[in-house]
């Protein structure tokens, strides 16, 4: 047996009810969600690819065990879509399995140009969950319907918080005139130390409208770490508490100070618990976060 | 959609190739052995086929008929489906083309098609790869037989199968019956160079 797979089952063992009775070895960074002032993990989790899994019994029931060690190292934001084949069902099936933790903070998102009502109801269903605390409407797709949908539903108290998505720096534009003509909580984007267009105009106009920000592909859908494997981790990521290169990129993303959370998607205990830490100990300053970035764009 | 342009294939992935081949894998094994009765009906129609048997475009579309119902219904409607939405339309498009087989097999009309030596010779090296040497590029992939694609159970060797049958055996409309294999292999083409990144 790999090192690692044993160490993945030894807490599993020694203490099967852990989510029950969570042991936070240090508390992530938490960060405000500005409409509210209610402050969550600044590492989530995504499910896009991860999680899609379909029927396959063994592969559903380590996305469990993924999310066990998500919530046991103090993790709450898990985020999910219509469009993501099984993966809803794969969560709500995983969270049912361990115990239905109350800290879960629940992002799915709609992805229809009609019908909205009905497919959030059926996300919720497959979820398993009473609402949702956060719903989006996917990449803009009908946005002009769906927005107004999600805000009655937070009117009506069937929904915490609303928002709209975007991926791989598309319709920025579009984006930034929702973010200054619609009262939303979130917006979802795609930032990394590579992918940095979003610093330009979105980043600072969240902080200045109040708007919570979710950074999706950290890694660039693992595109990234690959590349990274290549090269040696500097001396310098020691410094801010880094012992591999994820932690590097997601401590680059979550240090902005307008990033509310970042979403790696993973199907490893390992890299789950690899990524929280991520979100504990030291944070890159300015000066760092520019070395960062200016780092890997040499690589 | 919007800004189509800035779309790489590997964007439309939304599963991973190991869940893929898992899917494989368990298929296989729930439905062994089927495997050597679709090879063994494959072998028979090339056979049949090549050697110019009387009927040859009827009893084609006869067998191939029940095979794409098969294929559409157990592969895409009940296994690929569950991690890749768009497999529902493969379904049904695979179950049109088994119409259309059928009908192909009732049907008296339509004059057979005799393929030239080139068309014989595309026909038969098809055919030959579809029905009998696919599952082998799964081995010179370097993937275990577990994951090998037969002909008649996964959707690829059965287009190419299918393509190669229609070639030799001159089948009366064979430019309408071959559209769906032909977008259905550029689908499976298109899925393993997406699984490239």
């Amino acid at each position: 047996m790999k090192r690692r797979t044993l160490l993945n089952l030894v807490p599993a063992l020694a203490c099967p009810g852990a989510i029950a009775q969570p042991t936070r070895r240090t508390a992530p960074l938490e960060k405000r969600i500005p409409s509210s002032g209610e402050e969550i993990p600044a590492v989530g989790l995504g499910s896009w690819i991860t999680f899609n899994v379909g029927n396959d019994r063994v592969a559903r029931a380590n996305c469990a065990e993924v999310m066990r060690n998500f919530f046991a190292a103090g993790g709450r934001l898990i985020d999910s879509s219509p469009m993501y084949g099984s993966s809803q069902g794969v969560i709500g099936e995983g969270l049912q399995k361990i115990g239905s933790p109350r800290q879960l903070f629940s992002a799915d998102k709609v992805w229809t140009s009609s019908g909205g009502a009905a497919q959030v109801e059926a996300s919720r269903n497959l979820w398993r969950v009473p609402r949702f605390d956060l719903l989006q409407v996917h990449n803009l797709l009908a946005w002009d319907k769906q927005l107004p949908l999600l805000q009655a539903m937070k009117a009506e108290g069937r929904v915490r918080y609303v928002g709209i998505t975007t991926s791989e720096g598309r319709r920025h534009r579009e984006i930034e005139e929702i973010m200054r003509g619609h009262r939303i909580d979130f917006v979802q984007l795609t930032y990394n130390p590579l992918d940095r267009e979003a610093e330009q105009r979105l980043l600072p106009l969240a902080r200045e409208r109040g708007i919570a920000v979710l950074a999706n592909r950290p890694f660039r859908e693992g595109a990234l770490l690959r590349d990274l494997r290549r090269h040696a981790l500097p001396a310098w990521a020691a410094e801010i508490g880094c012992a591999s290169w994820a932690q590097v990129v997601l401590k680059f993303i979550v240090s902005h100070p307008a990033v509310t959370c970042a979403i790696p998607a993973t199907s490893q205990v390992a890299h789950v618990r690899e990524n929280m830490a991520a979100a504990t100990g030291l944070m890159p300053e300015e000066a760092m976060r520019q070395h960062i970035a200016a780092h890997l764009a040499k690589l | 959609m919007s800004e189509w342009w800035t779309y790489r294939l590997s964007d439309f992935l939304m599963f991973s190739p190991s869940t893929y081949w898992r899917l494989v894998e368990h298929y296989n094994r729930d439905v062994w052995p089927l495997h050597f009765l679709t090879i063994a009906a494959g072998a028979i129609l090339l056979w049949w086929v090549a050697a110019q048997r009387p009927a040859a475009e009827t009893v084609v579309a006869a067998v191939l008929a029940p095979m794409w119902l098969w294929v559409g219904w157990a592969f895409h409607w009940q296994r690929y489906a569950p991690i890749n939405w768009a497999a529902v339309y493969l379904a049904m498009a695979f179950a049109l083309q088994a119409l259309l087989f059928a009908v192909a097999a009732l049907a008296k009309g339509g004059d057979v098609q005799p393929a030239g030596p080139l068309v014989r010779t595309c026909g038969l090296a098809l055919a030959a790869i579809g029905v009998l040497l696919y599952p082998l590029i799964a081995l010179a992939a370097g993937r275990p037989w577990s994951l090998s694609e037969v002909f008649g159970v996964m959707p690829g060797p059965t287009a190419m199968g299918t393509w190669g049958l229609l070639l030799l055996a001159g089948q009366p409309h064979r430019q309408w019956l071959a559209v769906i294999p032909a977008l259905a292999l550029l689908a499976e083409l298109a899925t393993r160079w997406a699984f490239q990144g």
